[in-house]
Order: structure tokens, then C-alpha cells, then sequence
């Protein structure tokens, strides 16, 4: 009976009982990438908005805290998102007849609010809170990245639990004074050793709680 | 294959068991034990396939034979979905809308607060409703309201409670069922074309002086609507307003006036009274002063402080008060008695004048003949007759108003009157006899001389006594208007009927239990374009166009609620309540004789069975019957869900149909019970036949408020759905509440039921503990605690005896702080921080189900439905299981228990999940991860306290609009697959937590309350930082009566409870030992 395969076919098979375990670990690898990357998390995507309004003009050139228009940031779990009354503040009178503001005085006229789109969408099951964060010391950057640089915002994290843990875990790599917090260009973590030794000085400050206490499951979840 | 044929016991018939092999199992059972159930008692088989799965029968998951074919394909295609669907999709992307002015005060994320009112025809409870984002979403009381608050603490210690109506009423409001349009003649029209029909019909009836017109209303305690009344009969003098209430205080009002003369109000000061004999009363929940009356009754009940510290009690105070309830029907109150007395309403009235002729009631004679419980009156009357001024007879809601009149004689004699009972003015703002109501204005329809009648909210289609047959002569008046929710039975009949807005929708108002005026304001815009009581009766004033707001602010602008207007309506519409508007108090004297009216009423009695009507624990009269949290809620003793049935006692279930216990059936997943036909002269309904343990012999009970057939979705009897039997087919105007001549039928047909009582059962362990008074005060030395740390000590209480001791070492051996089942680092972890637990009194526990309801408002709890329920897969977190002690015959007591998480420190859910979805935090409290949950329910099998709940299928509705207005949006809300449990409302610990972090402080005893603990009317439950001395919680669980449920697990619970204590008249022999006085009266 003549051989059908030759003997060159009992090295691939000895390769592949070994490459079995490469391509296994290969794909192990490739999901927890795939499930890291933006494609999935959806990070770095800017969102389109029915108003082109950009972050890096109010932020970044004019100026404007946070709390001009995220109001309830201090004390609500919602950092809150501002009315039309807010925008019409100032663009009743700059800017009043800008093209790219009708979508605005349309729904100020006709008293029908503009729909933006969310560009930072927690899942259901978290119950995330800025104002103890706020408190505590965690600047807006942190988590936003340099909005003051955004035309169209973006999610500048993976907003994935892991991420989350990061800071839950070693609050100090993270918090900053609490005069700084929102202040865009503040280093968003601590990496030297005297930055850190300032983020544990701040976390005894701040009465940060105990590790076990904020990787609790209910601290996030409810 | 089918299931059949791998479980064929699950589809076997089991037949009900004979009375004499009952009897031979109860035999012998008898003195301390505690039951749940008949079956239990009786250690029927059946009893432990429940006591031994979690979710019996569960394996019956799929109702329709799947071959091995199908099941494969069903699984592939499962598999190959969840590959598609777990790694493909993104969330879907989200807007954010927001305000173009944000209202002030509003900040998104932090809900807001609102005082106001729920209106009932006994009195209106105050409201603090939640409101997120502008959606009502959650109820509780309003802590300075008379009737659900405490205003007569000071501030900060101000509790409120409330009741499952008006919890539950939130869920109403988001009804799908209701009404949304205005129907003429069944065609959809608009409010404008109603007013214009109303105005060319008045202008005929007008010129008449408004002859024809005619009113019916349910009782109107709303000062606004009582005013607008007045200004139509005013505008056309010969109209006439008529009331019905089905289920209203007309025995009370007849009882006032037969006694004084007049209808005055009755309030009842359970604070101030020492013994509290109720002849037939359900004050503890009889709708009205419900809360106030269970929160005062309580408190005056609860151990006082010194006796639990071993001292001395303090000359001339009363350390506990003492109940004695006569009654026709097991209630509540009776469960929570000292000394129940069970007898047959016909016992009633000579029972009353017994008491009152034994005080030495002014006009009373003792009744000639034989008296029920003859024995124990001298001892009852002895003690009355030495706490004068402090003790309070209360008669029966629903006892005939000649109990009522004798009540108050007792009272005046015991110098009560003005003390503990006290007289006012009427709250009801036309309070005539009812029936006698309803009657003429039947009599006019019949002369013709009814032409336009405007029926006021209300269902007298379903409701009006059975012989008036309401519903014929409805259609003879020419012109018919209804105003209602729903478009129930009488809208059906009537020409126009306009939807009626809810009480969170409308600006009106209404006087509390006292009198006190609640101003009820809006939360929400109407959802459904409803009117207002006020709008709608506006339509028949010269200006009918006017906004419930105008209507009311107007009412209260003329009246002077003192000071400057504007300021005294802001501060009332803020409070929730006008101060100083309690009804005007009276000073009265009993009118003397009442022997001619005794005389009547004995001679009117004759024999057979007798008939007690109630309104459904549940359901009320109907009214709630599209309430599906309402519907599914256990009634408290029978436990049923879903349905009403007719109760009997063991003897006469013995009697008539020889069976005994339940006389459950299961056929599959189904339990089965006969059904039986009532009649009742000439008149008859077929309905479920439910044994009751503790119902006196001879007596059947139903339940009004079922059987309807317009309810809505829910509530309404449909040709494939049966919700209940209609017990108003067979109530008559001359007997509305007790009837006697009634006969029992056996049909031969079975009708299946969903009881939760046997669900969750934990065996016979020691679980319930109580002791009395005396024995109490004799051990108060004695608080040597065998171990310490471990659950309950060495507490002088007695508890009661498992019938199935472990191992025979008995169950009582406590393990020490480091005895434990479950792998633990020595000494545990420490809990630093914060270390929350919850005691839970079963003293002051009266069953009244409002945590139950709570606890699923506040945390999305879906409805099942009957079926599922009927497999044991009710939702709710806390459940409230009874327990009954001694004779199946005459329970000497009712133990409630309200059973959540007890959040164990070793708990035994954690090492068995194979996904860490349960697990513990650094506060102690057991988390339940949804999103990890992947529902093996290996936790909910390891549960020894069966405190778990799985999402078997999708039970939550998705898809509706109104309901997702109604979820609370700081829970997660759950989807099937998922297991789910009580979390100590963790929500509102972290919003406590993260607040308090915020101020730089603690958080504060007292700023947690869980739903359940912030809707107890009588502060049962109490929860609270264990690692803080001084909380209330830290200072229960180091009380004597302190233990931890089945400690002897180690599973160290947060969760305990404090042991009932009771305060039985040393003068009277408990039931058992003296052989039973009911055997004495009915043979």
C-alpha cells in the first residue's frame, strides 16, 4: 500500500501539536485586544452633534469653567447637561445670527429641546457619581481627557471596569488637589515618585476610603 | 420526551387526605409548636417536597413536550445566537435631551420630594411621593401628617408609615387600563362636546329648579368637592345628592346616631389606653386611621425600656397594653391579641351587651339566654373596669350599628369617653344611611322621575347590594354620565363616560382620620387628559371651564386658614396638610335605652350558616382590582394571591364535606382546591372553598372585590382568566355584612389557587420565639448569654420546639464567634468602616404588607402572574410569613414575620456561585452582581433562610411606556436568567454614604431607611450601622429579646429579630389547657 502522505507531513503534524497551543494562546490574545480596543469600546469616536458645538473654542480659547454649563457636577450623580436658556445666555447676544446657531434659537422659539448624542454611555448596571469624585479629588481630565482640545468630543478612556479599577485600586496614581480638579491642563495621572507621594498625601487628606471599600461590588453596581 | 413521563409524581393526582387520618396526625399536636399552614401541622407528604425544594416542581419548566430532535436545534441555534450576539453588538447609541429652561430647584440625578394626600372615604393618608426628573416614582408617608407621620415628636424623630393602598397606588397612576378618552355613547369624543350636551340638558332641568337631576357619589371628604355640591343644589334646588361607599363607615354613622342622636365621628386614642377590648374590629388595618392606629397601639405595647434592663417596673404605668378581640373572621388584629375570642356574628350583639351590662352601661340589661365566652367576660369587665379613662372598646367597622351603640355606652360607663375616645364632628361631608341613599333613589327611577344622573366615581353597577338590582334600573334614566378611572361596569351602562384623573394628577383636597384638611397636589401632568372630581363638577356650575387648581386655591382663599393667604397656602401646599383643621371635637352623651333596639336585632337572628362579607385585604372592594402588585400580594393569613375564596373552619370544612387541612390537591404544578356554592337567599356564586385555621365554627367568609369583569388586564374575569368569584352577587341591602341562613354546596369541581403560605418554607426549626409578659418580667434578672458574638444568647425566651429536632441534640446549641460551616480567615474580616444590619421586632409586626409593596416599588419588583406564583416564583425581596401556635381549631396567636435577606457574614449563597455574582462588600451586605449572575441558582439552593429570587422567565415588562415611567432609576432593573434578592436598598445606602462623604461626617443614625423600614407604621423594622453604638439597631440586637434566625448554622446573620412578647390576662387560662369555649358554644 503506497504511503499517501510523504514523510515531510510528520513534521507539520509534530509543528502543529505545538502550534495548537500557539494559536490558542494567539487567539486567547487577540480577543482581550479586540475586546480592548476602540473598535469595541468605541473610544476615540467623535460623535457628530446636531450643533457643531466645539469644546476646544469655549474650553480651550474662551476660557469657560466646566460648571458654567454642567451645573449639578458638585453635587449630583449627573454632571448634568445645559439648557438651551444656558447657550442663549451669551448668544442672544454674540453670535445672534450665526447660521450655525439656528438649531439653537429654533429651540429656544418653539421651546423644544435639542436631542445631543451621548458620547459617554455608561451600561445600565453602573451607577456612577461625579460629585463624590469631584470631592474626592479626581480632576475632570482624568476621565475626559483633554476636552479643552476637542472640537468634537470624544471618549478619550475605555470606560471598561478594568479602567475603572485602575484608579479604585491606586486612587493615588489619580487624585489631585482639589483647586486643580477642574483645571484642563493638569497632569491627568501621577507617574513621578514625588507626584505620587503628593496623590497619597492627598488620599489621607481627602479621607479616600479603604481599597476594599471601593472595589466593593455595590460601591459601582446596585 | 415529556416531562410526564420523567417525573410522573409530579402529575399524579394526590388526593386530599380524609378527616380521620387528619385528625389522627393532629392528634397530640398540640401547646407550643409553630405552624405556617395546616399541612405543615399535619406533616403531609406533599408538605415535604415544598419544605425540600426551593422552587418545587421546577423542573416543569417547559410546558409543552420537546423531543430530542427539536431540543437540539433549539440548542444549537441558541449557542450560535449568543456567539452572534455576545461579540457583534454595540450599545446602541444613546441621545441626551436636555430641559430648554430648567425649572429651579430641579438637578438631574437628585430626586425631589412633594407633600400631599391620598383621598379615601375614611380619612386621607399624607404622602411624601418621589419624583425623579418629573416622574412619580416611589410613595411614602409624610412624617407630619396626623394620620401616616408622628407629628407629635419632635422633629427629628419623626417616623411615617403607610399602608399597601397607598403604596400601591403609584402603580395605578401608571395603569395602562385606564381610561384615556372621553366616550359618548362609546364613541371617542372630546371634554368640549360633553360640556356643551350638559348644558342644553341642564337648561331643561334648570328651568325645573334641576328636578330629575340626580347626584351619586362615593363619601366626599374633600371640604372643595363638599362646597361645589352645595353650589349645585343651591343652583338648582330640587336636584338631590346621593351617596354610596360599598364598603364605607355606615355602620358607624348609624351606630353614632343611634347612640347620640347624631352622626359624630369617632377617634380612637390607642395611645392612651392600657386595655383595648375590639368587638369585632380590624383596627390594625381596617382602611381610615390604619397607620395611626397600628403606630399608637404598638407603641403602647412595646416592652418598656427599664423592663428590658432587668428593672423594676415603675409604679402605676402599664409596662404593656392588652388586647382582647372578639371576631367573627381571623384578622390582624386578632393575630396580634392577647386573647382572641372567635364567635358567630349572630354572638356579636349578645357578647357586646353582656360587656356593657357587666360595666354597668347605662340602659343595658344582660341579654337573656346563653352568651359566647360567658366565662371570660367577668375577667375582661374586671380589667376594663380597673383601667377607667385608659382602656378603649372598639367595635366593628362593619358590626351592626347596635354594637356600635352598646361601644360607646361601655365607653362612657368606663369614663373612656373624652379620654380614650374621643367625639368630633363628621369628616364625611354627608353622612346619611348609605343604603337607605341608593334605595330612594332607585324608588325615583322606578316613578320615572329621575331623568339626568351623574354618577361621581364609583362602581355601583358592581357594587350596589345585589336585590337592587342596580343594573336594570340604571338603564331606565333617560340620561347617564359617569366619571371614573377605568371604563368599568357602570361606565359600560352609562351614555358619557369621562376618565377620572389619580390623585398624583389633580389638585384637590380631603380631610384625615380626624379631620385634619390634606391638600393634594399634583406630581405629574394627567397622563390621560382625566378630570378631577372638581373639573368634572364644575361642568355643572355656571362656570365649567375652571382648572382644579382655581377650584381648590378659591375654596381655601374664602375660607381663612389664617394669616396672609398666599403665605398659609404655600406653607399648606408644602406641609401637605392645613394645621389646626382638625374636625371640631364634641362632647356627647349616650341617649340611654337601648333595649328596643336589642330586642330587634336578637329576634332578627335565625340559624344555619352565616355569612361574613369583608372588603378584600388586597383589593379593598374592587376598586384595586387592576393592581397587579395588589393582586399578587399573599392576603395576610390565608396567603392567597389572585383570587378570593370562601373561608371555613376545619370543623365545618369536617362537617359538611368530610375534609380537613386544605384539603389541597396538587395535579402537576397546580394546587387544587373544591369548589363549593354559597347560597344565600335564593341567591348563589361558586366559589373556592379555603380552610382557615382560627375561623369560628358555622361561619363562611368572602371577600368583596373580585369577579370583576371590566377591570382592565389584570383584574378582569375573562373567558380564559377566572380572577375570583364576585361576592357581591350575593349581598343584600338587608344584610350587607353578616347574613345568616347560608347554605354550603359541593360541586365536584376543583379550582386551582396560588397560596404562597407553603412557599419558602424553612421547616420546623426554632424560629419564632415569644413568651409572656409575666414570664418576661420574672426572667428580667437573667441575661447570662451562653456565648457571645454568636446570634442570640442564653435569652430567658422561650422558643418554640422543632418538631424535627436535628440529630436529636436539639437546635438550640448556639455556635460560638468562630463556629462556622463555611471557610472564614480567623476572626473574620473586621468591617472597619461601616457595618450595616437590621432588627426586625415580631412584637410590633402586625402583617400588614406594606414593606412587601414598598420593597417592590422602591426596587422594580416585577409581577408574575398566577400561574407562576401557583410554581412559587413570586418576586417579591421580603416576604411576611405567618405563624400559627396551638390548635388548628383556635390559634392562640398569629406570629408575623417578615422575612428579607439576612445578609450573612458566612453566608452560604458566596462559596457555592461559580461566577463571584454574590458577594460580600466591606460594610458586610450581601451583593448581588445582575450583570455576572449567569443562573445556575446554586445560591438560592444553598439559602437555608429561601430568601432568593430568580427571574425564571421575562417578567419585567419592557414595553410599555407607562411603566418604564414608573421604574426607580437608581435600581438596576432585572431581566430573566438573573437571580435577585433584598439589598438593604443599597441605593440608598450609597446615596447616604456618598452625601455624608461629601459633608466630611458619618453618616447619621436614622438617614438609611430602607423601603420596608421607611413604610412600617408601627417602626418594626430598623436598620442602621452596627459599628455605631448608640443606633437604634446597635441598641435592639443587644436587647434581651434579641436572636438570629437558625443561628445555629453560623452563619451569622445582620438581619435578627426580636422575640414577640405577650401580655395574657393571668385571669383567663390559655385556650388549650382549658379545652376549647368554643366547644362549649356550638357543640
Amino acid at each position: 500500500m503506497p504511503q499517501i502522505f510523504h514523510r515531510s507531513t510528520n513534521t507539520l503534524a509534530k509543528l502543529s501539536i505545538f502550534g495548537g497551543l500557539f494559536i490558542l494562546a494567539f487567539v486567547a490574545w487577540a480577543v482581550a485586544e479586540i475586546n480592548r480596543s476602540s473598535w469595541n469600546t468605541g473610544a476615540f469616536v467623535e460623535r457628530e452633534q446636531p450643533v457643531q458645538f466645539s469644546h476646544k473654542h469655549h474650553v480651550g480659547d474662551d476660557g469657560i469653567d466646566c460648571r458654567y454649563c454642567h451645573t449639578s457636577v458638585e453635587t449630583s450623580s449627573s454632571a448634568g447637561l445645559p439648557p438651551t436658556k444656558t447657550c442663549m445666555n451669551c448668544h442672544s447676544q454674540i453670535w445672534n445670527d450665526s447660521p450655525y446657531l439656528e438649531i439653537v434659537r429654533e429651540s429656544w422659539r418653539e421651546n423644544r429641546p435639542i436631542e445631543w448624542t451621548r458620547v459617554h454611555d455608561l451600561p445600565d448596571y453602573v451607577y456612577f457619581n461625579h460629585s463624590i469624585h469631584v470631592a474626592k479629588g479626581v480632576g475632570c481630565n482624568t476621565c475626559h481627557g483633554p476636552v479643552h482640545d476637542m472640537a468634537l468630543v470624544y471618549q478619550a478612556k475605555s470606560l471598561q471596569m478594568e479602567w475603572c479599577l485602575e484608579c479604585h485600586r491606586e486612587p493615588e496614581r489619580f487624585l489631585r488637589p482639589k483647586s486643580e480638579v477642574f483645571n484642563m491642563r493638569w497632569r491627568e495621572e501621577n507617574k513621578t515618585a514625588e507626584q505620587l507621594a503628593e496623590g497619597r498625601r492627598l488620599k489621607e487628606e481627602y479621607a479616600v476610603r479603604h481599597k476594599a471599600v471601593m472595589q466593593s461590588c455595590s460601591t459601582c453596581h446596585r | 420526551m415529556h416531562i410526564k413521563d420523567t417525573l410522573p409524581e409530579l402529575y399524579e393526582i394526590r388526593r386530599p387526605l380524609k378527616a380521620a387520618e387528619v385528625q389522627r396526625r393532629l392528634a397530640g399536636k398540640q401547646g407550643k409548636e409553630y405552624w405556617r399552614s395546616l399541612e405543615e401541622l399535619a406533616d403531609r407528604p406533599e408538605f415535604d417536597e415544598l419544605l425540600h425544594r426551593e422552587f418545587p416542581r421546577q423542573a416543569a419548566v417547559w410546558d409543552e413536550s420537546v423531543d430530542r430532535r427539536s431540543f437540539l436545534k433549539l440548542m444549537g441555534a441558541s449557542l450560535a445566537l449568543a456567539g452572534l450576539t455576545t461579540s457583534c453588538s454595540y450599545q446602541p447609541p444613546e441621545v441626551v435631551v436636555p430641559y430648554v429652561r430648567q425649572p429651579e430647584e430641579l438637578v438631574p440625578g437628585k430626586p425631589l420630594f412633594f407633600a400631599t394626600a391620598m383621598p379615601r372615604a375614611d380619612g386621607a393618608v399624607g404622602l411624601l411621593v418621589r419624583s425623579n426628573e418629573g416622574r412619580p416614582t416611589h410613595i411614602e408617608g409624610n412624617p407630619d401628617h396626623p394620620t401616616s407621620g408622628t407629628p407629635e415628636r419632635p422633629a427629628e424623630h419623626r417616623v411615617a408609615g403607610l399602608d399597601i393602598f397607598a403604596q400601591a397606588s403609584i402603580l395605578s397612576l401608571y395603569d395602562p387600563d385606564r381610561s384615556q378618552t372621553v366616550l359618548d355613547r362609546g364613541m371617542i369624543r372630546d371634554y368640549t362636546a360633553f360640556l356643551a350636551e350638559i348644558r342644553s340638558g341642564l337648561s331643561g332641568i334648570g328651568a325645573r329648579q334641576g328636578a330629575g337631576l340626580r347626584f351619586l357619589t362615593e363619601t366626599i371628604t374633600s371640604p372643595t368637592a363638599a362646597g361645589q355640591m352645595r353650589d349645585i343644589l343651591r343652583r338648582f334646588p330640587a336636584a338631590r345628592w346621593h351617596v354610596y361607599e360599598p364598603a364605607g363607615a355606615q355602620n358607624a354613622t348609624a351606630g353614632a346616631s343611634l347612640a347620640f342622636g347624631e352622626p359624630v365621628n369617632t377617634v380612637y386614642r390607642f395611645d392612651r389606653a392600657d386595655r383595648v377590648l375590639s368587638l369585632d374590629s380590624d383596627f390594625l388595618s381596617a382602611v381610615g386611621a390604619n397607620i395611626r392606629h397600628a403606630r399608637d397601639f404598638i407603641n403602647r405595647r412595646r416592652v418598656l425600656e427599664h423592663l428590658r434592663d432587668g428593672q423594676a417596673a415603675e409604679a402605676g404605668r402599664e409596662p404593656m397594653n392588652r388586647l382582647y378581640a372578639v371576631e367573627t373572621t381571623p384578622t390582624n388584629t386578632g393575630a396580634k391579641a392577647d386573647h382572641r375570642l372567635p364567635l358567630k356574628p349572630s354572638e356579636l350583639i349578645a357578647f357586646a351587651a353582656a360587656v356593657a351590662a357587666g360595666v354597668g352601661a347605662a340602659g343595658v340589661s344582660a341579654p337573656a339566654g346563653s352568651v359566647p365566652h360567658a366565662d371570660k367576660i367577668p375577667a375582661i369587665v374586671k380589667d376594663l373596669q380597673a383601667h377607667r379613662g385608659r382602656s378603649i372598646v372598639i367595635p366593628g367597622e362593619y358590626a351592626p350599628p347596635v354594637v356600635h351603640a352598646l361601644a360607646h355606652a361601655i365607653n362612657a360607663a368606663l369614663g373612656n369617653a373624652g379620654q380614650t375616645v374621643l367625639y368630633t364632628e363628621p369628616i364625611d361631608a354627608n353622612p346619611v344611611d348609605q343604603v337607605q341613599s341608593l334605595r330612594e333613589l332607585l324608588t325615583d327611577i322606578d316613578a320615572g322621575q329621575v331623568e339626568m344622573l351623574v354618577i361621581v366615581g364609583g362602581n355601583p353597577v358592581y357594587t350596589a347590594p345585589a336585590d337592587f338590582d342596580f343594573r336594570s334600573r340604571l338603564e331606565k334614566v333617560r340620561f347617564r354620565v359617569h366619571l371614573s378611572p377605568h371604563n368599568d361596569e357602570t361606565s359600560e351602562l352609562c351614555h358619557w363616560h369621562i376618565p377620572e384623573s389619580h390623585y398624583l394628577e389633580t389638585w384637590s383636597d380631603a380631610r384625615a382620620h380626624d379631620g385634619t384638611v390634606s391638600i393634594i397636589q399634583p406630581l405629574i401632568q394627567p397622563l390621560y387628559k382625566g378630570r378631577s372630581v372638581h373639573e368634572f363638577l364644575a361642568a355643572f356650575s355656571d362656570r365649567p371651564e375652571r382648572s382644579g387648581y382655581d377650584l381648590v386655591r378659591e375654596y381655601w382663599q374664602a375660607q381663612n386658614i389664617g394669616g396672609d393667604f398666599e403665605q398659609s397656602w404655600r406653607r399648606a401646599v408644602h406641609d401637605g396638610f392645613i394645621p389646626n383643621t382638625q374636625a371640631r371635637e364634641r362632647t356627647v352623651s349616650p341617649r340611654g335605652d337601648l333595649g328596643a333596639q336589642l330586642a330587634a336585632a336578637q329576634t332578627a337572628q335565625h340559624g344555619g350558616l352565616e355569612v361574613v362579607f369583608r372588603p378584600d385585604p388586597s383589593v379593598y372592594d374592587g376598586r384595586y382590582a387592576n393592581n397587579g402588585w395588589l393582586q399578587e400580594l399573599p392576603k395576610p393569613l390565608t396567603k392567597l394571591t389572585w383570587d378570593n375564596a370562601a373561608l371555613v373552619s376545619p370543623a365545618t370544612a369536617r362537617q359538611l364535606f368530610n375534609i380537613a387541612e386544605n384539603a389541597y390537591t396538587y395535579r402537576g404544578t397546580e394546587l387544587e382546591v373544591p369548589l363549593v356554592e354559597v347560597r344565600l337567599q335564593g341567591k348563589a356564586v361558586r366559589a373556592p372553598l379555603v380552610v382557615q385555621p382560627g375561623q369560628p365554627d358555622g361561619v363562611v367568609t368572602v371577600h368583596l372585590g373580585y369577579g370583576r369583569t371590566q377591570a382592565g388586564k389584570v383584574g378582569s374575569t375573562t373567558d380564559s382568566t377566572t380572577v375570583g368569584f364576585n361576592a357581591y352577587q350575593i349581598r343584600t341591602s338587608g344584610a350587607m355584612w353578616y347574613a345568616a341562613g347560608a347554605e354550603l354546596a359541593a360541586t365536584g369541581d376543583v379550582y386551582p389557587l396560588s397560596i404562597t403560605q407553603l412557599h419558602f418554607n424553612m421547616e420546623g426549626r426554632d424560629i419564632v420565639r415569644s413568651n409572656t409578659l409575666e414570664e418576661y418580667v420574672r426572667n428580667a434578672g437573667d441575661t447570662g448569654r451562653e456565648h457571645e458574638g454568636g446570634g442570640h444568647g442564653g435569652a430567658p425566651i422561650e422558643s418554640g420546639e422543632g418538631h424535627r429536632e436535628i440529630g436529636g441534640t436539639g437546635s438550640h446549641k448556639n455556635p460560638g464567634p468562630h463556629d462556622s460551616l463555611y471557610y472564614t480567615e480567623q476572626g473574620g474580616y473586621p468591617y472597619p468602616g461601616y457595618k450595616w444590619g437590621m432588627a426586625i421586632d415580631t412584637l410590633a409586626c402586625v402583617g400588614c404588607n406594606a414593606c412587601v409593596v414598598a420593597c417592590q416599588s422602591e426596587n422594580n419588583i416585577p409581577v408574575v402572574g398566577k400561574d407562576q406564583v401557583a410554581r412559587s416564583r413570586e418576586m417579591h425581596w421580603i416576604r411576611v410569613d405567618a405563624y400559627f401556635r396551638g390548635l388548628a381549631e383556635n390559634p392562640e396567636g398569629v406570629h408575623f414575620m417578615p422575612v428579607p435577606c439576612m445578609h450573612c457574614e458566612q453566608a452560604p449563597c458566596e462559596p457555592v456561585c461559580p461566577v463571584n455574582a454574590t458577594v460580600h462588600d466591606a460594610d458586610g451586605t450581601n451583593n448581588m452582581v445582575y450583570n455576572r449572575c449567569v443562573g445556575t441558582r446554586y445560591c438560592s439552593n444553598n439559602c437555608p433562610y429561601k430568601v432568593r429570587r430568580f427571574n425564571f422567565l421575562l417578567y419585567q415588562d419592557f414595553e410599555t411606556p407607562s411603566l418604564k415611567l414608573m421604574r426607580n432609576p437608581d435600581v438596576t432593573v432585572r431581566s430573566r436568567g438573573v437571580m435577585e434578592k433584598c439589598t438593604y436598598c443599597i441605593q440608598r445606602i450609597q446615596w447616604a454614604k456618598i452625601e455624608s462623604e461629601k459633608e466630611g461626617r458619618r453618616v447619621r443614625d436614622g438617614e438609611i431607611q430602607p423601603a420596608c423600614q421607611a413604610s412600617c407604621p408601627t417602626e418594626a423594622i430598623i436598620f442602621g450601622d452596627l459599628n455605631d453604638s448608640g443606633s437604634r439597631v446597635a441598641k435592639l440586637q443587644a436587647d434581651r429579646r434579641n436572636y438570629a434566625l437558625l443561628a445555629e448554622l453560623g452563619t451569622r446573620p445582620r438581619t435578627t429579630y426580636l422575640a414577640a412578647v405577650r401580655n395574657p390576662n393571668p385571669e383567663i387560662p390559655s385556650a388549650p389547657s382549658t379545652g376549647d369555649a368554643h366547644g362549649e358554644t356550638h357543640g
